[in-house]
């Protein structure tokens, strides 16, 4: 049997191969993603173990609560005086000590960045190089005022020894001359960072830490060890540092990036696993024909003796080796696909940092086993219809298999499928208390319910829905449009799950545009509601904070009427960490707020040194009214108690205030370096060129700060969202190729199956171009069908998600719309290319004499 | 309507089809097959030729060739005064549409037409409208006035047979091939069959060429054809059944 099995196969060559497509993408997605997320990972750690080779022990500030990730606020620095103090201790035979932070490298008036890698910049210590971070490799050490830079980046902007450069930190810019260039680690290149090292009272300057230090590095004595070391530190240490040994803090640095590789992974690895199930459609629907097709030789196999057993292994045994074939294909694909990242985000100047392919042995087993396994439980379903194939099919022409067993229960079985997944997908989405976890798998456990319910439920209705949107091809296509439409009819349980398949690329990516445009549309109905008008300033990144000085040039600009900062970060509250927000007595006349319990814009003006607002639902959450105390501590230690003098309730969208907001002046007590995350101005006329020459003018000391009127603010804080959604995009289109491919498979299959018909079309009349054209409609009838339940399907899903997601509201993304369905238009068109082809291409006789 | 679109090509008035030395070869070298050694063949308008032989003989191949189905390793073939062996594909279906009707052994209906849509089917393709009347009558002459609506999967096989040669007539092609039609059927509507095929020749003037092996043949052909081994051994007119059931079984069918 196993034999027959495999026999059929290599008979079936094409079939095979079309089918196994959909697995190979599939896999190789996965391959390439732990592929690529593991080299990075391999390079990083490689880097942060080589930057702390020669140190022992650390010293580094401490927050005095752990910090959220969002990477707005950073540990307190602490007082230069417990280095000479470090260098002291018995067993310390030398001691460094450093700052660092964001750098900006300004050239000809614009910040030097590729794509949105960091900018970081270092103080390094010229006589103890085996202490630093940086490895010089060209020039020499900096001086007062002089800078080193990464050789990437001077190679890449053609810098030499002894230019001169503009540097940004935590003030203005500074010009400094460039002594030399350097590694990082061994790495030449840190993923398109840009990376800048100075001596201490230059970097102090900069990061605006005058007798402060981040971290000091210590080397131990011959014969300590470091944890030793790291002992007879901690005796010494004042609050709100800690010390760790250099292995350790190699690690704790490496942290981040790995924890966000880690989330880039299963990123990935989702998108990966979409397409796999995408992937299983195809191969039973594939599966699923073919067995249609050989009910002849199946029956034949069964009077020859052949068991049910026999019969249902030997398509078990074909999926098993399409699965395994298709795998290690996917993996050999997926090692292109990991190559072929790299370039591609060395293209666009994001260069990551890459140390050589890395393939683990996990990766090769999970692809494997995974691709094996779906393959394999795509076959069940067509296995057990093959043994319904009775043995008397053998003497009869086009008999039909009969109906299983359980044929009755299937609508009401397939409906109650889709209603489950749309229980659990709500049950996520409103029930209390779930976690992010639980939210996301019942969410996700959900979707899938609702994909195969109605792809299930689908068949029913696919006659119907098939005859509406053949309506135009039976209308126009003449005699091959009315015979495309009838064959999409002619067996909906096949165009059904054809369909299905690009159902659900579809739905997803339809989900996606739902879900931006209501982000979009809220956040833009926020900023107009909350913002009258006027400039905004931000990062050209429109994410890192800027200066605070850059806001107070801008306020000195002539014409400004107002001006509001806002600055942001952690804060210990009543027992929990949240972001809040600073704002200066401007915001009055700049924001439209919603004051509940008889506030007015007075607020601001009233914050004061003790004056809080807050938003409605912290208040409500914590039980909080007009005159309730809060303690707000910063992640330096410093406290600050102040009295709620008003409670507002910010639109959908959000406002650019955190949960409690003070003064900026209360601010600058409790936090080091306090930047600003937003300026608002608002000048005397409106929005004017002139008022914006004026502003750009005065801002011209900081080139990372960028003048915006309203739409351009929100334009561009949208526009990192537009980038998501590319990347989205792209990941997902992805699966509807897999899709392609599962229509191209079954019109391939279907014109095997009517090559008969096709030759007495032929004879009586049909020419090669009607042929053509009936496939390809049909091609398009079957995808439209997919299109429109998966945009349906998605706009349902998204309405779901706005109904409970407090930032978004429902938008009908049209235009995305229209262009989700003419895509499915261009995917059936696309997928009916070959076999269309092929189908016209029918010799005559042959087709009439066919079996 | 059919008649008109015809205009363009001349018919000789009574040769509807002329082929003179066909030879088919099949492979090459030592394996090579000579389905067909060389035959000439005239069929008159309103003339039913039915063609009989043993398995094997080339019945089927000449029915091919004389069609543009195939093309003849040597010789010529005219239909309707045209030489069809050197017409590219898009110029022989034009002619397939215009000139020629098919049944086949197999019915091959579309499972998903109806009785009437299937009839109309060449009308269809070609984005012609069917004469209701001529319709009418030709669904009346193969006794399916009401069966227009039933699909194939309704039918018997004498119906679809039926529908296939209403499929056949409804173009009013100026030829009619048809090979073994009851080849699938059992004794008594092989009967009906053929006399369906004789009416059709009788009512229209069908010019036909069948392919068969019922001795029956002979109470409605015109002229009788016996192929072996390629070429044509023997040609009977107005032959009885005992005739046709003597060369039978000298040719050993
Ligand atoms: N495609 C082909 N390749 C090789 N040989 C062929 C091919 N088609 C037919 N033949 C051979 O040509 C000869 C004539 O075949 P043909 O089908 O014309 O016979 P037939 O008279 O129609 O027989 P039957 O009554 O069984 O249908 C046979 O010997 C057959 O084996
Ligand atoms: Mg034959």
């Amino acid at each position: 049997m196993i034999r027959v099995a495999l026999r059929g196969m290599l008979r079936r060559k094409l079939r095979t191969v079309l089918t196994a497509i959909a697995i190979v993408l599939g896999v190789a997605l996965i391959t390439g993603t732990y592929v690529l997320t593991d080299s990075i990972k391999g390079a990083f750690g490689g880097i942060f173990t080589q930057v702390y080779r020669g140190t022992d022990a650390t010293v580094t500030g401490k927050s005095a609560f752990s910090l959220s990730n969002n990477g707005t606020t950073t540990a307190p620095p602490f007082g230069q005086s417990l280095l000479p103090k470090i260098r002291n201790l018995p067993d310390v035979a030398d001691a460094v000590g450093g700052v660092g932070g964001n750098a900006h490298l300004i050239l000809d008036g614009k910040v030097v960045h590729f794509g949105g890698a960091p900018n970081l910049g270092f103080s390094v210590d010229p006589k103890r190089p085996a202490l630093n971070s940086l490895a010089l490799v060209e020039g020499n050490w900096p001086g007062t005022n002089q800078i080193v830079i990464d050789q990437a980046t001077g190679n890449k902007k053609d810098l030499k020894v002894g230019q001169t450069i503009g540097v940004q930190a935590n003030g203005p810019t500074l010009q400094m001359r460039i002594s030399g260039f350097v590694h990082f680690g061994g790495a030449s290149s840190l993923g398109g960072a840009t990376l800048s090292g100075f001596n201490l009272p230059t970097a102090q300057r900069l990061f605006q830490r005058i007798g402060k230090l981040d971290q000091i590095r210590a080397k131990a004595k011959p014969g300590v060890t470091p944890a030793k070391l790291a002992d007879e530190i901690r005796t010494i240490l004042p609050p709100h540092t800690q010390v760790r040994t250099g292995q350790a803090q190699a690690k704790s640095d490496a942290k981040d990036t790995e924890s966000f590789l880690n989330f880039l992974q299963d990123f990935l690895l989702a998108f990966g696993g979409i397409a796999l199930f995408v992937g299983s459609f195809v191969i039973a629907n594939s599966l699923s024909i073919t067995i249609t097709q050989r009910t002849r030789e199946l029956a034949t196999l069964r009077t020859l003796g052949a068991s049910r057993r026999q019969v249902r292994r030997s398509i078990v045994i074909e999926g098993f080796a399409i699965g395994t074939l298709a795998s290690i294909l996917g993996i050999a694909v997926g090692l292109g696909l990991g190559v072929g990242l790299f370039k591609l985000f060395d293209l666009v100047g994001f260069t990551l940092p890459n140390n050589g392919l890395v393939l683990h042995q996990r990766t090769v087993i999970v692809a494997l086993v995974v691709g094996i396994l779906v393959t394999v439980i795509a076959s069940l379903r067509p296995a057990f219809r093959a043994t319904r194939v009775p043995p008397i099919a053998a003497a009869r022409e086009g008999s039909e298999l009969p109906p299983g067993r359980f044929a009755k229960y299937r609508p009401i079985g397939s409906a109650l499928l889709t209603a489950l997944g749309f229980a659990l997908v709500i049950y996520g989405l409103f029930a209390h208390g779930l976690g992010t976890k639980g939210v996301l798998l019942s969410m996700g456990v959900g979707t899938l319910l609702i994909f195969i319910g109605v792809s299930l439920l689908a068949a029913r209705f696919a006659r119907p829905l098939a005859w509406v949107l053949g309506a135009p091809a039976s209308r126009f296509g003449g005699a091959a449009g009315a015979l495309a439409r009838d064959n999409a009819r002619r067996n909906p349980q096949r165009t059904a799950s054809t369909a299905s398949a690009l159902m659900i690329g579809l739905a997803l990516v339809t989900l996606v545009a739902v879900i931006a445009a209501g982000i979009t549309k809220s956040f833009r109905g926020a900023v107009n509601d909350l913002w009258v008008s006027g400039y905004a300033i931000t990062a050209q990144n429109n994410f890192d904070p800027i200066p605070i000085a850059a806001g107070n040039a801008a306020a000195r600009t002539p014409g400004v009427q107002a001006i509001a900062n806002v600055r942001g970060g952690d804060a210990e509250i009543l027992n929990g960490v949240h972001q809040a927000t600073a704002v200066g007595p401007g915001g009055a006349q700049i924001f439209n707020m919603t004051w509940l319990d008889g506030g007015n814009s007075t607020v601001f003006t009233r914050l004061g040194a003790h004056g809080a607002f807050t938003d409605k639902s912290f208040a409500k959450s914590h039980n909080l009214t007009i005159g309730s105390p809060l303690t707000l501590t910063a992640p330096t230690g410093k406290s600050i108690d102040v009295k709620v003098i008003g409670i507002f309730d910010p639109p959908t969208g959000g406002s650019p205030f955190g949960v409690v907001t003070i003064s900026d002046k209360a601010w600058d007590k409790i936090y080091d370096t306090p930047q600003n995350l937003f300026s608002f101005v608002r000048m005397k006329g409106g929005e004017t060129d002139a008022d914006r020459a004026a502003l750009e003018r005065q801002l011209k000391a900081f080139p990372n700060a960028k003048v915006q009127t309203k739409k351009e603010f929100i334009d561009n804080q949208i526009s990192g969202l537009n980038a998501i959604l590319n990347v989205l995009f792209v990941l997902l289109a992805l699966s509807v190729i897999v899709s392609l491919f599962g229509i191209v498979n079954t019109l391939i299959l279907t014109v095997f199956e009517r090559t008969r018909e096709l030759g007495m079309l032929r004879a009586i009349g049909m020419t090669r171009r009607q042929v053509r054209r009936m496939i390809r409609a049909e091609s398009v009838i079957t995808a439209l069908m997919g299109g429109v339940i998966g945009i349906a399907l998605g706009l349902v899903l998204g309405g779901l998600l706005a109904a409970r997601i407090d930032f978004i509201v429902f938008a009908l993304p049209w235009k995305q719309v229209i262009f989700f369905a003419i895509a499915a238009v261009v995917v059936g068109v696309v997928a009916a290319i070959f076999p269309a082809r092929r189908a016209a291409k029918l010799n005559v006789l042959e087709a009439l004499q066919y079996e | 309507m059919g008649e008109q679109s015809k205009g363009d090509l001349a018919v000789p008035a009574n040769a509807a089809v002329e082929a003179r030395g066909l030879v088919r070869r099949y492979g090459e070298g030592e394996t090579a097959v000579e389905a067909l050694r060389g035959v000439d063949l005239d069929v008159r308008s309103g003339e039913l030729v039915a063609v009989m032989g043993p398995s094997g003989s080339g019945k089927s191949t000449l029915m091919h060739l004389l069609a543009g189905l195939d093309k003849p390793t040597a010789g010529t073939v005219q239909i309707a005064g045209t030489e069809i062996t050197n017409l590219d594909d898009s110029k022989l279906t034009r002619l397939r549409r215009e000139h020629i009707g098919f049944v086949f052994q197999f019915f091959n209906l579309l499972p998903m037409l109806d009785a009437e849509e299937n009839v109309i089917l060449p009308l269809s393709i070609a984005g012609e409208k069917p004469d209701k009347a001529w319709l009418d009558s030709l669904l009346g002459q193969m006794g399916l006035t009401d069966r227009r609506r039933h699909r194939p999967s309704e039918l018997s096989g004498g119906q679809q047979q039926r529908v296939a040669i209403a499929r056949s007539l409804v173009t009013r092609p100026t030829i009619l091939f048809a090979d073994e039609p009851t080849g699938n059927l059992d004794s008594k509507t092989s009967g009906e069959i053929l006399e369906l095929m004789r009416a059709s020749v009788d009512a229209y003037g069908q010019t036909t060429v069948m392919v068969t092996h019922e001795a029956r043949a002979a109470a409605i052909a015109d002229r009788i054809l016996f192929l072996e081994d390629g070429s044509i051994v023997k040609e009977l007119r107005g032959a009885s059944q005992q005739d046709v059931l003597a060369v039978m079984n000298s040719l050993g069918t």
